[in-house]
């Protein structure tokens, strides 16, 4: 039997858990790299993720931690290497197809539709889920009235898994910090993704809200079935949710493992954590 | 969202359309509104269409076209040719004419849109800017559509009724297509464009429908201009009538369909309304201007829609039709 909580290492240099390891990974990152201009920003940069895998992605600023989410929802091209989604070799595509293809993600600075309510928030990332035609819209055909109920419901429903129902009609500019980071994985949720990208979801967050993030990130990836992928800062949330973890240096990957792994990593503690989080 | 209630508003909106046009075609027929006050609601009924028009660009996708009137001018000249060359008679081969001037229209809205909205900000703003100068000059150098000598003898087929019509459908259409799917979809790339993008949007492709729809109403607008005044000059559709279109857009408020439709009227009456002071009147329309701006500088009605559900709505209520 596999042990559940271990991550097993690939021959292509990732690690998945041992739920994921009879199912093809969701992200098959292959020596990944970019460029700006003379500047490696990104070099050989290997993960493997699987179906259910909650992931986190650590390193100083300016690793090229947010580069690497950039470059899988294809917001770059990469210069080399390649990212494999679902089986699918995404290069070329835009951002907009990948995110058909099932990557959702969240910004680092909110990038959120702020002067429309949180609702229709929620329901441009329904966008593709709300299946009516423009002559239906223009006409207000019973089609049109149908789908949109239904959009209404799956909005509040998805809002409901942050309890934020009530504040649903609101402008979204006008949520507190915390609440408009949730929101904005609401509005990911809301694409149907099978891979989520979270660029530093307790970025802001006293450390009660920081716990109530780390039940909700569980919750998502227990009911959705989903892999997620995290960029954060705090370790408590990394270290707590996270099962595997890779460390970024210099756009390049210094360590990989489970928490504990990474925690006892002597690069990993001189690059990043410094001594103070052996606990 | 009552399904009851819904029905309610549609009903009552169709009935206030239907009730506000035989109550202003009654006070013309009474004398009350006079020919040459009844003759002026024309002009401003096409201007509304254009306002509304290019506050889809302009307010609800972000982006600023400065060669409005350049749409225009392929809707009026389309039209113009229709009505000569087509083989329909009368009303019939009027509303031929506004369609194909409108199509054409959506069509070049296309074709300039493709490589102009690659493009954002200013540079968009120069490059349509070039595109409306670019109609001029071909307008001007072409002999079949008379050149600079005018575009001469179009039946003067636009009375109050058409305009009313076509005003109507193009209020209705654009409303509906805010409030839907598509709309929310060009307002998500006004609002930040990266996120709409990784929400699944298609941005270029809304880009350039937006670009399309406005051009489509523009050049049905166009249409109507070129059969009420029943002669075309390539100089009407310069640069001038583009930043008059700009002004009630932004005086109106951007992003307030509400806001073009007050604001276009207003603009259009209001030179008229001043006529008693000659020579200042475009002093005070421009002080007007000034001072809307300056003490409301989202425009008359910023972001607000009017809406009969908000008037009826149950307190407390807020999730309006």
């Amino acid at each position: 039997m596999f042990d559940d909580t271990k991550l097993y290492p690939l021959p292509s240099g990732g690690y998945l858990t041992a739920r994921d390891l009879d199912k093809p990974p969701i992200l098959d990152i292959r020596y990944l790299g970019i460029d700006f201009g003379g500047l490696r920003a990104l070099t050989d940069f290997n993960l493997i993720v699987g179906r259910s895998e909650i992931t986190g992605l650590i390193g100083p600023n300016g690793a090229g931690k947010t580069t690497v989410f950039n470059l899988i929802t294809n917001v770059y091209q990469p210069t080399r290497g390649s990212i494999i989604l679902d089986g699918v070799d995404t290069k070329g595509m835009s951002t907009h197809q990948v995110s058909r293809l099932g990557v959702a993600r969240t910004f680092q600075n909110i990038r959120l539709f702020k002067d429309i309510s949180v609702i229709d928030n929620v329901k441009i990332g329904l966008h593709h889920e709300t299946r009516y035609q423009m002559p239906e819209a223009l006409l207000r055909l019973p089609g049109y009235f149908k789908r949109e109920k239904v959009a209404d419901q799956r909005a509040l429903e998805l809002l409901s898994i942050f309890d934020m129902e009530s504040l649903a009609y609101k402008p979204a500019g006008s949520l507190s910090y915390g609440a408009q980071r949730r929101l904005e994985i609401v509005r990911a949720l809301a694409t149907n993704p099978s891979v989520l990208l979270l660029d530093e979801p307790a970025a802001g967050m006293n450390p009660s809200e920081t716990g109530e993030l780390m039940e909700n990130i569980l919750h998502i990836r227990n009911t959705f079935n989903i892999a997620i992928v995290l960029i954060e800062h705090d370790m408590s949330l990394v270290m707590g949710v996270c099962e595997g973890i890779a460390v970024l240096n210099y756009g390049k990957i210094i360590a990989k493992g489970t928490p504990e792994e990474i925690r006892q990593n002597p690069e990993v503690i001189e690059a990043y954590l410094g001594k103070g989080v052996r606990e | 969202m009552n399904t009851k209630r819904t029905a309610f508003y549609y009903l009552l909106a169709a009935l206030l359309t239907v009730g506000f046009y035989f109550v202003l075609t009654g006070l013309i027929r009474a004398g009350v509104i006079g020919k040459y006050h009844a003759d002026m609601l024309i002009p401003v009924g096409f201007y509304i269409m254009l306002a509304v028009s290019l506050n889809l660009t302009c307010g609800f996708l972000g982006q600023l076209p400065l060669g409005h009137a350049g749409f225009m001018a392929v809707g009026a000249y389309t039209s113009a040719l229709a009505t000569r060359y087509l083989p329909f008679e009368g009303a019939l081969g009027f509303w031929i004419a506004l369609l194909l001037g409108a199509l054409m229209a959506a069509a070049f809205g296309v074709v300039v849109g493709l490589p102009a909205l690659r493009l954002s900000g200013d540079y968009l703003a120069i490059i349509t800017l070039g595109f409306g100068e670019i109609i001029k000059g071909i307008l001007l150098n072409l002999n079949f559509t008379g050149g600079a000598r005018g575009f001469k003898g179009i039946p003067k087929q636009t009375d109050l009724t058409t305009v009313y019509i076509c005003l109507v459908l193009t209020l209705f259409f654009i409303r509906t297509l805010i409030n839907s799917r598509f709309g929310r979809a060009i307002i998500s790339i006004r609002e930040n464009e990266i996120a709409a993008e990784s929400c699944g949007i298609h941005t270029t492709f809304y880009k350039t429908m937006t670009f399309s729809i406005a051009a489509f109403f523009a050049g049905l607008a166009g249409g109507l201009y070129a059969h009420y005044i029943g002669v075309l000059y390539p100089t009407t559709f310069g640069f001038d009538t583009s930043i008059e279109i700009l002004v009630m857009v932004v005086l109106g408020g951007m992003g307030s369909i509400t806001g073009s439709v007050i604001s276009a009227a207003t603009l259009r009456l209001l030179p008229e309304m001043l006529r008693a002071f000659l020579d200042y009147r475009m002093v005070i329309y421009s002080l007007l201007l000034i001072v809307v701006m300056i003490f409301r500088p989202t425009g008359l009605m910023g972001r607000y829609e009017f809406r009969l559900s908000k008037i009826f709505a149950p307190k407390g209520d807020k999730s309006h039709v």
